[in-house]
């Protein structure tokens, strides 16, 4: 089965899903849904607190469980599929890539801000030390244009990396605008590239074919759209269609949607959908994991999340920079009441 | 007013910075920089302005002991190792603005009083000269039980040092919140930002505090009097908005602006490093010339 795949499927739900519900994932959560995920033959499940190794923190929200302990809990219990972990330089450090590499994690994905790809070189040197696939995954893509995207994927070749992706961390690309930048990446480079896609704009299976007819073979999808903000590329859904369109992914349709209907939906507080603070996320063009943040500041505030979000937006402001949302949410409020007095 | 002595070597950005900020020094006089490209703006720089300087690094500075009490280190953690063993033989008092950490760690307003006899102190990160002071301020009203910080700074001001050894940037600030600001358990996050114009540094500040009730007066009262102190040295160190309590967690917005001597002024993470360096050694000399008229 392993050779017959066309492109290749990473499960992100039980890291990028962690935003989602504010990074409560249980050892019982992780250890359902990565062995039903195993059978359904899913060849790389990515294991992580939300923000990456690390990323349990005031700053993006404390993890219920250490992730060391989940990322043990879905080695244990997968059979042919790789444990992938996220990390980001400047929140996690090699000390827990290689703790998450020791408790079974096959892959590496070393994510930077799509210009800063240069804090990357030493984790991904470790990784392939380490033995690990190793991703080099540029965040926030639809903020440079396709040749300076190129750059920084060469810089992530370069550094050793197998695959590079175009992460599409606000779900604010086009789909026009995935087809040049997929192109561009597959023209200059000589290693995999992948697409990971949000559905803030309903784009993420638009977008994720798209990459796909231009060569990404690797693409992330999460089950049940349980991911940050309106949630990625539906992964059940896709197989399906890929699987009509005659493209192998490998990948159990009927286990997919089990898995989706049985042990994610119940997980999930409420269905994901597309709200009206998703849909800004996609407009604006701010990082999806900003969602539940700048719910709560607005809150803590009385003032429209979608002000905050467009602010944020306009400020430039890149993955990471959680704590901007209070500090604008505040200023905001400030004004406000300066324009009411 | 009698002044002491000093050397700068290295000179990059850094190095370039310190010389103009040497230069109105009360008590500090700049005699000698050291590089070891002669052709670099640095050393040009302070060949015209009338400084000795010696472009095969440290050897020639050997010789000429005389030139210098103080040392600045603007060099590399690597270049620091050797530097440091060469100048505490000869007896000079070192500055390391490099991550290499020989000597103890120093914030100005939270303990030069304990290192003024230090033969080498470091001056930890950028982040941590912007954080560590209020994670102690509040500490001082209240035990602080973890400590967290987030430095955002810009693309432009993260040199290849930087980025090279982003883990060191976290690390050591995480050390250097738990044994000089006090926090019983300290992380640190670094985030670059590329947006043009270039932001200026930004550090977040989240502690939660011990205790049944929080003294939210008296932390406030802390947190601004130390920002005056850290203000003193770095004029565009400022609080974003006053300080957020949410149960236990203390939450503190801050922004470091540069003077804009040598850097630009987005880059308030090395300006704090070089200011918070002359300020340490200010009072080093200070404490060297009290000695002396005693003695």
């Amino acid at each position: 089965m392993e050779n017959k795949r066309d492109v290749r499927i990473t499960e992100v739900a039980l890291r990028d899903g962690s935003h989602a519900i504010a990074h409560q994932f249980t050892i019982e959560h992780v250890t359902n849904i990565a062995k039903a995920l195993d059978q359904a033959n899913v060849p790389y499940i990515e294991v992580s607190h939300g923000d990456g190794l690390g990323g349990s923190s005031l700053q993006y929200g404390l993890s219920l469980t250490n992730e060391m302990e989940l990322i043990e809990a879905a080695a244990s219990v997968v059979t042919n599929a790789k444990i992938a972990v996220l990390l980001l330089p400047g929140i996690g450090t090699m000390n827990e890539l290689k703790q998450a590499a020791k408790l079974g994690a096959k892959m590496a994905r070393v994510a930077t801000h799509v210009t800063e790809a240069d804090v990357a070189p030493q984790h991904i040197a470790l990784a392939k030390e380490l033995g690990m696939e190793t991703v080099g995954f540029l965040m926030m893509s639809h903020m440079v244009p396709p040749n300076k995207l190129v750059e920084q994927a060469k810089l992530m070749e370069s550094y050793g990396a197998d695959t590079v992706y175009v992460v599409d961390s606000a779900g604010a690309l086009l789909p026009e605008e995935v087809r040049e930048r997929i192109r561009a990446l597959k023209e200059e480079l000589t290693i995999n590239v992948g697409f990971h896609g949000h559905n803030n704009l309903s784009l993420a299976m638009a977008n994720t074919l798209i990459a796909i007819e231009e060569g990404a073979t690797r693409i992330d999808g999460s089950i049940r759209c349980l991911g940050a903000g309106a949630g990625n590329t539906q992964t059940e859904v896709l197989v399906a269609v890929l699987d009509k369109l005659g493209i192998k992914t490998g990948i159990d349709i009927y286990k997919m949607m089990d898995i989706a209907e049985d042990l994610v939906a119940p997980i999930l507080e409420k269905p994901q959908e597309i709200t009206k603070d998703g849909l800004v996320l996609g407009y604006a063009g701010v990082y999806s994991s900003f969602l539940l943040h700048a719910q709560r500041a607005a809150k803590k505030f009385g003032i429209d999340s979608r002000d905050i979000l467009l602010e944020l937006g306009k400020r430039k402001v890149v993955g990471g920079q959680e704590d901007m949302i209070v500090d604008v949410a505040a200023d905001i409020a400030k004004s406000k009441a300066h324009a009411q007095v | 007013m009698e002044k002491v002595k000093v050397a700068i070597l290295g000179s990059g950005n850094i190095g370039t910075d310190l010389m103009i900020k040497l230069g109105r020094s009360e008590t500090l006089e700049l005699t000698t920089v050291i590089g070891i490209d002669p052709e670099s703006e640095g050393l040009k720089r302070a060949k015209a302005l009338g400084y000795q300087t010696f472009t095969n690094g440290i050897e020639d500075f050997l010789n000429h002991p005389d030139l210098a009490d103080i040392v600045f280190d603007a060099t590399s953690a690597k270049a620091h190792i050797r530097h440091a063993k060469k100048l505490k033989a000869i007896g000079k008092q070192v500055l390391d603005l490099t991550p290499a950490a020989v000597g103890p760690f120093v914030v100005p307003p939270v303990n030069i009083e304990e290192h003024l006899n230090a033969d080498n102190i470091n001056l930890i990160t950028c982040g941590g000269q912007a954080t560590i002071p209020i994670v102690h301020a509040i500490q001082r009203v209240q035990q602080v039980e973890y400590a967290e910080i987030v430095a955002t700074i810009s693309s432009r001001s993260a040199g290849p040092g930087t980025r090279a050894n982003i883990d060191e940037f976290t690390q050591t600030t995480a050390k250097g919140i738990e044994k000089i600001g006090g926090a019983k358990k300290g992380k640190a996050i670094i985030i670059l930002n590329p947006a043009e114009p270039p932001i200026i540094m930004r550090d977040t500040v989240y502690a939660f505090v011990e205790g049944a009730n929080v003294e939210e007066e008296e932390i406030t009262l802390s947190i601004k009097e130390m920002v005056k102190r850290v203000q003193s040295y770095v004029p565009g160190y400022r609080l974003r908005q006053d300080p957020i309590y949410d149960g236990n967690q203390v939450t503190v917005f801050l922004e470091v602006e540069g003077a804009g001597d040598y850097l630009q002024k987005y880059s308030g993470n090395l300006d704090i490093m070089t200011a918070a360096s002359v300020k340490v050694a200010e009072e080093w000399a200070k404490h060297k010339l009290a000695k002396t008229s005693i003695s």
